[in-house]
């Protein structure tokens, strides 16, 4: 990365000018923009994989905790509380370089999913776990004095109320981990953020990492919008 | 008197140290309407709970419409959807309709298809004269038209006893008497109540029978007469004369 | 794989003794740059919090723009540009300072929804009360509102600070030497896990006391919700 930094000679031109040749070449841009897409796909892939079995995984931890199980609800608070505790790329750190040590080698890609799924299952099974307990007892006596099993219950009547009440903390939460995906840079992924530095080490020129910032913006900007009007269309009304 | 259809012998409930019935015996005669009075902590929604087995007895048994509650071969989902329950919070599903409150076990527990649920649900939201409130959400409902809507969920799997627990003391005043009403109009169909009440002016006219409790024991049960005319121990004098004051 | 080799690969005692001097020093900076960026991100977030007090279109817009901006970019992006980008300009960050512009920014954002929810928690006649009362829209603010916002949203608040702490570990990237860098440093020379296994012992045992804490508070937030 530092090699970049001394690599900015050119001719004598006004500030602005060797601004907006250093942040918006438009030669530079065209260059690398196919590559900035090909890293968004790769991006938008790894997201959509992380939020599908982060919340899968999350909600299943969060089904079998409520079977009332002792010594398998320790456990899974204790794995729960573990991947809450962890910062994400030190997990991904562990995966990526730790395991070849146990002779198995994760790619990036698959250290960076696994890593951060673990993550988002972590905090979604607390919070579904919240929106479970929750529920007033009232509804689980009402729906078992119907003749409705256990399962029955947790299916027609707490999950509903329980994920509607967890919307707006679950939507959050799943943001931010999904953002993490720009850590994958970090074990060669060439997503968004490995594809835009690569960019900048071959041109000597920022304008790839401002391509960068833009696809980020693209994917989470109207994501963020989405959050904050989840917070209010879901806000409790009482 | 006829076969009995409910006849609990002998139930006890420990909730850790604490002993909160005490041997109790209650039996209901096919028809009639039990009413169940006393201080509160006297174990009687305890006692209303353990006859569908929301509460676990600690010792006794208990026998509903022939079923042993308390063998571990019964099917309780099974034998549950012939009790009714209704409860003080009415605890209605707030995510569902009116009419998807009362057709859930229908469809669920007796399997019964969408469109026959959906008459059955409908036949029952009538009885408790809320037809016209099927599609509402139990946020747009007065309490006094969610209890209606609780007890239409319950008589919807045409249970052959209805347990109610203290099914009006949540209401404002002015919509206890439509409770009652419906209430009323069940009894008079022939259904089997136990109802945990202090609404006495409803026991006076539509109880066969009044349970007084106290400290986890039936202290004294007669006819709604003999109770309220002349109860024959001093704490049911107590209570009935502090029930009347307020 | 046995046991044994496993517990030479990733808990290797003799390892994990060699390298602890300089996971210590990591730990050391890991606690230094948490000492830093948590107070720049909760300036941040209040200088943020108070400027959504106004109700003018003309700064209610740009705000929310820059923090949903800030909410969107990755903060690694956000650390990235800043320490291989702003050279190009001409403008040569240390790495602490690369961290610092970055985390406030970011961080500054986040906290700063935070506490706009929190004052908007508080209500309106609080405000009217101790105005009332003779105290300026400043004073009312400090000592009024501002300690009931921060009550109200105390759990985000805290589970904020945990992510803030946690994301430091995203310096190791511009080579700052915190724990994990320090770690994968002693993991590279001995290619051996152990370090990497001891400094997420490290973080998890510092920080599960917070986590334990928070979900605590957030059962009872989601509940008090109903």
């Amino acid at each position: 990365m530092r090699e970049a930094r001394s690599a900015r000679e050119g001719p004598a031109v006004t500030a602005w000018e060797r601004f907006a040749d250093s942040f918006f070449n438009a030669r530079v841009a065209a260059e690398y923009l196919p590559k900035i897409v090909d890293g968004f796909w790769l991006t938008v892939t790894l997201a959509l994989g992380i939020v599908a079995t982060g919340l899968a995984a999350g909600l299943a931890l969060a089904l079998v905790r409520s079977l009332g199980l002792r010594p398998l609800n320790w456990l899974i608070v204790f794995v729960v509380d573990l991947f809450r505790a962890l910062p994400p790329l030190v997990v991904i750190a562990l995966l990526f370089f730790g395991l070849p040590a146990a002779g198995m080698q994760l790619s990036g890609f698959a250290s960076t999913w696994l890593a951060l799924s673990l993550v988002l299952m972590a905090f979604a099974e607390e919070i579904f776990w919240a929106g479970i307990t929750s529920v007033p007892k009232g509804q689980w006596e009402a729906a078992r004095s119907t003749g409705l099993t256990f399962l029955q219950t947790l299916r027609f009547v707490v999950l509903p109320q329980a994920v509607r009440l967890t919307i707006p903390p679950l939507t959050n939460r799943t943001i931010a981990i999904t953002k993490g995906t720009a850590l994958a840079s970090v074990v060669a992924v060439q997503e968004i953020l490995g594809a835009a530095h690569a960019g900048v080490s071959f041109s000597f020129n920022p304008t790839p990492l401002t391509l960068g910032a833009l696809a980020y913006l693209v994917l989470f900007l109207p994501v963020v919008v989405f959050g904050r009007w989840v917070e209010t269309r879901f806000a409790w009304r009482r | 008197m006829t076969r009995p259809i409910i006849e609990a012998r002998g139930v006890h409930k420990h909730f850790g140290a604490l002993h909160v019935l005490k041997g109790v015996d209650l039996v209901v005669a096919e028809r009639e309407l039990v009413f169940v009075i006393g201080p509160s902590g006297s174990g009687k929604s305890t006692l209303l709970r353990c006859l569908n087995r929301l509460e676990e007895p600690s010792a006794g048994s208990i026998v509903v419409d022939g079923i042993d509650l308390l063998d571990r071969r019964t099917d309780i989902n099974a034998a549950r959807r012939r009790i009714g329950m209704v409860f003080q919070g009415f605890n209605l599903y707030p995510h569902m309709t009116a009419l998807g409150n009362v057709t859930l076990a229908l469809r669920k527990v007796l399997g019964l298809p969408r469109a026959e649920a959906e008459a059955r649900g409908r036949a029952a939201l009538e009885r408790v004269h809320l037809a016209d409130r099927a599609d509402h959400y139990p946020g747009q409902l007065s309490g006094g038209q969610q209890q209606r809507v609780a007890i239409a969920r319950a008589i919807a799997l045409e249970p052959r006893v209805m347990l109610f627990d203290e099914p009006t003391s949540a209401l404002d005043p002015e919509l206890v008497g439509g409770v009652l009403a419906v209430m009323r109009e069940l009894r008079e169909d022939g259904m089997t109540m136990v109802v945990v009440s202090h609404e006495m002016g409803f026991a006076r006219a539509a109880a066969d029978r009044v349970l007084f409790m106290a400290d986890g024991m039936v202290v004294e049960e007669g006819t709604p007469g003999e109770i309220f005319g002349a109860p024959r121990h001093e704490r049911t004098r107590t209570f009935i004369s502090q029930i009347e004051r307020t | 794989m046995g046991w044994e080799d496993f517990a030479a690969a990733f808990l290797n005692l003799a390892i994990m003794r060699e390298a602890s001097p300089i996971l210590v020093q990591g730990l050391v900076q890991t606690i230094l740059l948490s000492l830093l960026v948590v107070p720049l991100g909760l300036i941040g977030g209040t200088a943020l919090a108070l400027l959504s007090t106004v109700r003018h279109p003309l700064v209610r817009w740009p705000l929310m723009a820059w923090v949903d901006v800030f909410r969107a970019l990755p903060p690694l992006v956000l650390l990235v540009f800043l320490y291989a980008g702003l050279p190009f300009a001409g403008l040569e960050l240390p790495a602490w300072g690369a961290v610092a512009i970055g985390f406030f920014l970011n961080t500054g954002a986040y906290y700063g929804e935070i506490l706009r929810a929190g004052i908007e928690s508080v209500p309106r006649e609080q405000m009217e009360a101790a105005r009332s009362t003779g105290l300026t829209g400043g004073q009312a603010m400090a000592y009024v509102v501002l300690p009931q916002a921060v009550r109200n949203v105390l759990p985000d608040l805290i589970s904020n600070t945990l992510e803030v702490v946690k994301l430091t570990s995203i310096a190791s990237v511009v080579a700052l030497p915190e724990l994990l860098y320090q770690a994968r440093q002693a993991q590279s020379v001995t290619y051996n896990a152990s370090p990497i296994v001891a400094a997420a012992a490290v973080y998890s045992v510092l920080l599960w006391p917070v986590v334990r804490l928070l979900s605590r508070l957030e059962n009872r937030q989601l509940a008090a919700r109903r």
